[in-house]
């Protein structure tokens, strides 16, 4: 865009304009530094010295990251967001494209009131949702108890070794679905109405459009939110820590890697291994997210 | 996806009826389900300590007796009051941080979108490389950083951070560029309107939904903010009500009887909702709109 703009003024204005660039975005630039670069450029460092009792703190290059590598609990805490994010990542994206797809098609006051219900959730602090989930599972505060009663029939255990794994699944994408299908409904939305004239005077059904046209257009937020929730499930933290609470032999405290990194920071005073837990999981982060948007490049032009 | 089943069978006129049901169906379960949860909050604001256990109408509905205002009355008593002060701290963190970094990525997305400067290119692409970067592989670094500097356990500690917001101002920026055309900027400076003049009187009035809608992006980020709290605060005067009432929490489940306090629990957590919850309900158009501005170009 300022590409176009600035080749029609005058040469002198391009010294101006390298000026004030700076004045207006220089403010961000303090702020990205002191709060992203610096804070990793000392964690990068940090995860090269090692502290023993015996013999202090001292460098030890890359051995805090081959110890990450041979380390079993951090693997566990890995493989198991890796898990999570391989169920709960299609299972929230499918829900939200179908609502999505029903409410830009149902155009009823009804609809418009099931968007901000489905919204509502992500208004709703996560420890909070949390919070209302933990007493729902509860056998002696939760409604299930009584509810599955009336069947006849034993209320699942959801905070025992085999049902945790469903319960977190189920609070997560309660807590996200609805963001998901609003950034979802609000391309669908923008989607010029003619389109869909010209399809319907070619023979279109409403299937047909829906999946020959709509979804095509609604493809490059679909990896939006794709990535969002890839990056949100594999930094699993808070929904784990709050349930933690209530099942605490159930969930370790180093389930997820970022609650092992915390607990190596605070429980067992390994800053200096916390740091290097916390950059390789960074790390592994950015190096799912980048697969994942080269794998879906050619289907989107977002890498563009 | 059902839907699309039905349809596929009928014509345009088959499509008022029977999918129609269906679509009711399924939007009628979907409330049921987003609310429930809630609901259950609701109930349980209203109840006493016992009474959430073994309230006379279960878990769903209330008990004979109304607590909710006992409730209240307790919160602003135990622990000297200290749930109020979490309340503050919140609104301080929410407001503060969510202003401070509205103000910064606004003016950022404006010089992208409006300036040509040396190195935009690099240092634009650097920021779209950071919205990848986990935020939460960022506390324990900047809480190793802030502990070297005393930082730690200070307001400070939680509101500098959440200045930070490059998902701000990249939607900023398209806005920007989409909205704001540069022959009004360019007529304000002909007329002598100073740089910041034009930023103020002529680029701010216009960029006001996108701003708004950050705004509010910003304030949910940082009133839902727990980890960091978590991890950089210790004293409690300082906690936000995710940090307090989680301890609270855990204090409940594995503390003594005397310890247990769910009834402030539940009904701490449901006043702490309110006002995120409406101001999303009365602030609709604005994220609505304001998403689209960052999902339609991406």
């Amino acid at each position: 865009m300022s590409h176009r703009s600035t080749q029609s003024k005058p040469k002198r204005r391009i010294g101006k304009d390298n000026l004030w660039g700076w004045i207006f975005t220089g403010p961000f630039a303090v702020i990205f530094i002191l709060f992203l670069v610096i804070p990793l450029v000392y964690a990068f460092y940090m995860s090269l010295f090692t502290y023993t009792q015996i013999s202090g703190t001292y460098f030890s290059g890359f051995a805090n990251y081959i110890r990450v590598v041979k380390d079993s609990v951090f693997a566990t805490g890995l493989l198991r967001v890796i898990l999570y994010t391989a169920v709960m990542v299609p299972i929230q994206l499918g829900l939200a494209l179908g609502l999505a797809l029903l409410l830009d098609s149902f155009k009823k006051k009804f609809a418009s009131f099931s968007r901000v219900v489905i919204f509502l959730p992500y208004a709703i602090p996560a420890v909070i949702g949390a919070l209302m989930w933990g007493f729902m599972y509860s056998k002696l505060m939760g409604p299930f108890t009584t509810l599955f009663s009336l069947f006849g029939l034993q209320a699942p255990d959801f905070l025992s070794a085999g049902g945790i794994f469903g319960s977190l699944v189920n609070v997560v994408t309660w807590q996200w679905t609805g963001y998901y299908m609003i950034i979802l409904y609000s391309a669908l939305q923008s989607i010029p109405s003619e389109l869909y004239e010209s399809a319907r005077i070619d023979g279109a059904n409403e299937a047909k459009i829906a999946l020959h046209i709509k979804v095509p257009m609604v493809s490059g937020s679909m990896i939006m939110c794709t990535i969002f929730s890839l990056i949100g499930t594999l930094q699993f933290f808070t929904e784990p820590t709050i349930l933690r609470n209530q099942a605490p032999t159930v969930i370790p405290a180093e389930y997820t890697p970022n609650m092992y990194a915390q607990a190596l920071a605070f429980g067992y005073n390994q800053t200096n291994y916390s740091a290097t837990v916390s950059f390789s999981l960074g790390l592994i982060v950015v190096i799912f997210s980048i697969i994942f948007m080269r794998l879906t490049r050619r289907s989107n032009g977002l890498g563009d | 996806m059902t839907t699309i089943e039905h349809t596929r069978k009928g014509t345009e006129h088959r499509i008022q009826g029977n999918p129609r049901i269906f679509t009711y169906v399924v939007l009628i379960l979907c409330c049921c389900y987003f609310l429930l949860p809630v609901w259950w909050l609701i109930i349980a604001s209203t109840k006493t300590n016992s009474g959430l256990f073994n309230g006379i109408h279960g878990s769903m509905w209330f008990d004979s007796t109304n607590a909710f205002w006992d409730n209240l009355k307790q919160l602003g008593t135990y622990q000297d009051g200290i749930y109020w002060r979490w309340f503050a701290n919140t609104l301080l963190y929410a407001l503060v941080g969510g202003f401070g970094a509205t103000a910064i990525s606004v003016m950022a997305g404006y010089g992208f979108a409006k300036y040509r400067f040396r190195g935009k290119t690099l240092y634009f692409n650097i920021i779209l490389g950071a919205l990848m970067i986990p935020a939460t592989a960022l506390v324990i670094p900047t809480f190793l950083l802030m502990s070297d500097i005393n930082l730690t356990d200070t307001y400070w500690a939680v509101l500098l951070p959440v200045l930070l917001n490059p998902f701000g101002v990249y939607l900023m920026r398209i806005y920007c560029s989409q909205s704001l055309p540069d022959e009004m900027l360019e007529a304000a400076r002909v007329d002598g309107s100073g740089e910041f003049r034009t930023f103020f009187q002529v680029a701010l009035p216009i960029m006001t939904p996108a701003i708004t809608t950050v705004f509010l992006l910003s304030i949910v980020g940082a009133w839902n903010n727990f980890f960091l709290p978590s991890v950089v605060l210790t004293n409690p005067n300082l906690f936000p009500i995710t940090v307090g009432l989680s301890q609270w929490q855990a204090r409940s489940t594995a503390g003594s009887a005397a310890e247990q306090i769910w009834n402030l629990l539940t009904s701490g957590a449901f006043i702490s909702v309110i006002p995120m919850v409406l101001a999303f309900i009365f602030l609709q158009r604005y994220w609505v709109g304001g998403l689209a501005t960052g999902s339609v170009k991406a």
